[in-house]
């Protein structure tokens, strides 16, 4: 008997090589995706921490009466301080700073070019809410211009001639004394997170994208969720099998993987051009997403559907209860974490889409905070696409922060599409 | 459950109300060629600033032809009112306008910009003519008296004193007006000095089919066209330290730390080059507005206004600052004289 055991052949060496090379193949191709989203992380993140700061001065500025207001009309018209010549203040402050004379005017325009055309509004505002400074002085943090902040983050390569930089050799003097005496240095950028779109590098940011992206996340969950759980709930658990409802099927799947552009042409026919809607608001932006979003949503509730036990159904039926009762108080509870699943999956597929949004004039300049959704507004990755067109070089660390941000926001709603799905699952 | 059910229905109901109240627009849109795209955000922002009581403009971008389209599907508020061009509206596109009722077009000039060859800042200086850049992007090229397919393979080849790069030039794919500009100034000129357009003639073909041979770029993988904006052909540039490409002047002062600029015809281009007519390649920046606009929508008079005086697009203006060659003082006074007509 054991004779015949060691002699039958069952091939074990091979069968342990044959599972050997597929635990290898397996392993090698974790490792090569994991070493692929690690140097796509690192390209991202090294080039994109840096906007998280933004370079600015730090200066005690003379707020001068004779500047804003040189005839002393301020009490009867309020309008004075509002027009004044704000910059000027900064320049004779930054001037004195660095030791050069009022009169020098040639050195006076190179001073002004340090500092961001924002920082005047900046001083402006102060001054519209607090009129009783005007005559003292205030110790004031303000943005630097963008080309000083590229160079003091060591972007820009300063062996050339002077005529090929932005900054002159006198501005990169300067800018070595500010640092060293600490005017100049580093802040958190919060304004990254409000300023809106801008041609001035440093004074856009993602405030309107981050609008935009919510009022469209906000229309897409209202919109596709009801309509998208309704269909699949009725395909699944009412309607009989029939050729009608495969043909519906195979729609649905065929929808699911339709090039995302497709559903931009239908907007701006569908929405902008028969319904009327406002070109570039997102409300329209929403609404061609929700249609890219609801076959997604569609197909994942009815897996979660499908995956209910049907001794559930059985023993509701049984009980006495409808065929809405049953489907409404148990066999959609049980689906929620499935159909919650599918429904943040595909609303972190909306979040990341430009090319629906190109043709209804969502890739935009939009400066002003949209208010309602029927206001013109931008989207997180359209902001990303738009800001790696640009020409000078700090929108490019620019470019990856904003990517940083929306790669948190993904991973956020993926987070909780887990933790929602382990909050309510149900175990029998 | 009755008052879910009741919030329910009262969400649906004011979620439609609010698309009734589509009212009339009170911001400017825009759209059109992403060349003049930089220089329309610059108007957009200051006129926000200046004027307080109107909104900033939207201007969209996605290239020259595809915001005639936009703007040519007809009139009213949900169309847009200006395009920004980088070339001159086509015949065709006149016609679908005057279709769709877009009959009163006006058109301005705001400036010229520059078309430059450019290199890695560490490459040596270069000084093409445009027969050098006929032979080495041209489909078809005399070499030793015989006119047969480009298949030379490095600068040197042309002109001994060109250095020995294999050529690799990054040419704007078709969509882009600086493509055309480009073979109408270039090729052609060089089709024309290189004998090829001789050669081509003698072959038999007649003058329309000459005109395409000549335009047409080699199919070999030399040349390659760019499809998306100059930043690509910037970053190619930039990691391919042998190779050449086609950017706009105001792209290359922006990034003038990191590229070089080739002459042409012994030229170098610059503002002065290029407002004095002396460079080659230069074109004229356009935006067109609907006539039937102006009273329509507020603020348009005044943004179109605001963008042709020479606050903007004068000499010391923030457009010239960014790489706008400006026009000179009659034109610009011409173009202003030209929104008051009628």
């Amino acid at each position: 008997m054991s004779k015949l055991l060691k002699h039958r052949d069952i091939r074990l060496k091979q069968r342990y090589r044959a599972e050997a090379f597929f635990r290898s193949c397996g392993l090698f191709a974790i490792s090569l995706g994991v070493f692929f989203l690690l140097v796509l992380l690192y390209s991202v993140f090294s080039q994109g921490v840096s906007a998280f700061w933004q370079t600015s001065l730090t200066l005690s500025v003379k707020l001068d009466a004779k500047i804003i207001d040189p005839e002393g009309r301020r009490a009867n018209d309020p309008q004075i301080i509002c027009i004044a010549d704000y910059p000027r203040l900064l320049r004779n402050a930054l001037a004195e700073e660095l030791g050069v004379s009022l009169d020098d005017l040639v050195s006076l325009r190179e001073v002004s070019r340090m500092f961001s055309f924002g920082a005047g509004s900046q001083l402006r505002d102060l001054v519209v809410k607090n009129p009783q400074l005007i005559g003292t002085s205030q110790k004031l943090t303000f943005l630097a211009a963008s080309h000083v902040d590229s160079v003091f983050k060591g972007q820009v390569n300063l062996s050339v001639s002077e005529t090929k930089r932005k900054l002159s050799n006198k501005q990169l003097e300067w800018m070595k004394k500010l640092a060293y005496e600490g005017i100049l240095h580093k802040t958190f950028n919060f304004g990254f997170f409000i300023f809106s779109a801008s041609s001035r590098p440093e004074m856009s940011g993602l405030g309107v994208a981050l609008i935009g992206s919510f009022y469209m996340m906000f229309i897409v969950l209202l919109c596709s969720l009801p309509i998208g759980v309704a269909a699949a709930v009725y395909l699944e658990e009412y309607a009989g099998r029939n050729r009608f409802t495969d043909l519906i099927e195979v729609n649905i799947n065929n929808l699911a993987a339709v090039p995302s552009i497709i559903f931009g042409l239908l907007g701006l026919v569908v929405f902008i051009h028969f319904l009327g809607l406002p070109r570039s608001s997102s409300l329209v932006g929403g609404l061609v997403l929700t249609l890219m979003t609801f076959p997604t949503i569609i197909i994942a509730t009815r897996s979660a559907l499908r995956a209910v036990s049907p001794s559930i159904r059985l023993a509701a039926l049984g009980l006495g209860a409808s065929k809405t009762q049953t489907v409404f108080q148990h066999v959609i509870p049980l689906a929620i974490p499935g159909i919650l699943t599918g429904t943040i999956l595909g609303l972190a597929h909306a979040l990341g889409e430009t090319a629906p949004l190109l043709l209804i004039g969502m890739v935009a300049f939009v400066a002003n905070y949209p208010v309602s959704p029927m206001d013109p507004a931008t989207a997180v990755p359209v902001q990303i696409y738009m800001w790696a067109n640009e020409a000078e070089r700090a929108f490019v660390e620019r470019t990856f922060c904003a990517i940083i941000v929306l790669l948190m926001f993904l991973a956020l709603m993926n987070i909780a599409a887990v933790l929602l799905r382990n909050r309510f699952e149900r175990r029998f | 459950m009755r008052g879910r059910r009741f919030f329910f229905i009262a969400y649906l109901f004011i979620f439609f109300m609010r698309i009734e109240i589509a009212c009339a627009r009170d911001q400017i849109q825009i759209s059109g060629s992403s060349t003049i795209f930089p220089y329309a955000k610059i108007v957009a922002e200051a006129f926000g600033e200046a004027y307080h009581s109107y909104k900033i403009p939207v201007i969209e971008t996605g290239g020259s032809g595809a915001g005639f389209q936009e703007f040519c599907r007809g009139i009213g508020s949900n169309t847009i009112d200006i395009v920004n061009a980088s070339r001159p509206i086509k015949p065709g596109e006149r016609q679908s306008c005057f279709q769709n009722g877009v009959k009163d077009i006006r058109e301005f000039r705001i400036g010229y910009d520059g078309i430059i060859f450019s290199t890695n800042i560490n490459g040596p200086d270069w000084n093409l003519r445009s027969e050098d850049i006929y032979n080495a992007l041209g489909a078809y090229v005399v070499m030793n008296g015989h006119l047969q397919a480009n298949f030379i393979k490095s600068w040197n080849e042309i002109n001994p004193h060109l250095p020995p790069w294999a050529i690799t030039v990054y040419v704007p794919g078709e969509k882009h007006g600086t493509r055309e500009v480009f073979e109408e100034k270039l090729m052609l000129d060089g089709c024309h000095t290189s004998g090829a357009f001789d050669a081509l003639k003698a072959s038999g073909l007649d003058d329309k089919a000459v005109d395409v041979a000549c335009r047409s770029l080699r199919k070999d993988g030399k040349a390659v066209e760019i499809d998306s904006d100059y930043s690509e052909t910037f970053s190619r540039l930039v990691s391919n330290k042998t190779s050449m490409g086609i950017l706009s002047l105001a792209y290359y002062e922006n990034n003038a730390d990191r590229l070089k600029v080739a002459s042409i015809n012994a030229i170098v281009p610059s503002e002065v080059t290029i407002s004095e007519g002396r460079y080659l390649l230069s074109r004229p920046l356009f935006f067109y507005v609907k006539g039937a606009h102006l009273s329509m929508i507020p603020g348009l008079k005044e943004y179109i206004e605001f963008f042709l005086s020479d606050q903007m697009i004068g000499p010391d203006g923030p457009l010239v600052a960014y790489g706008l060659v400006p026009a000179s003082d009659n034109e610009r006074e011409l173009q202003r004289t030209l929104l008051k007509k009628k």
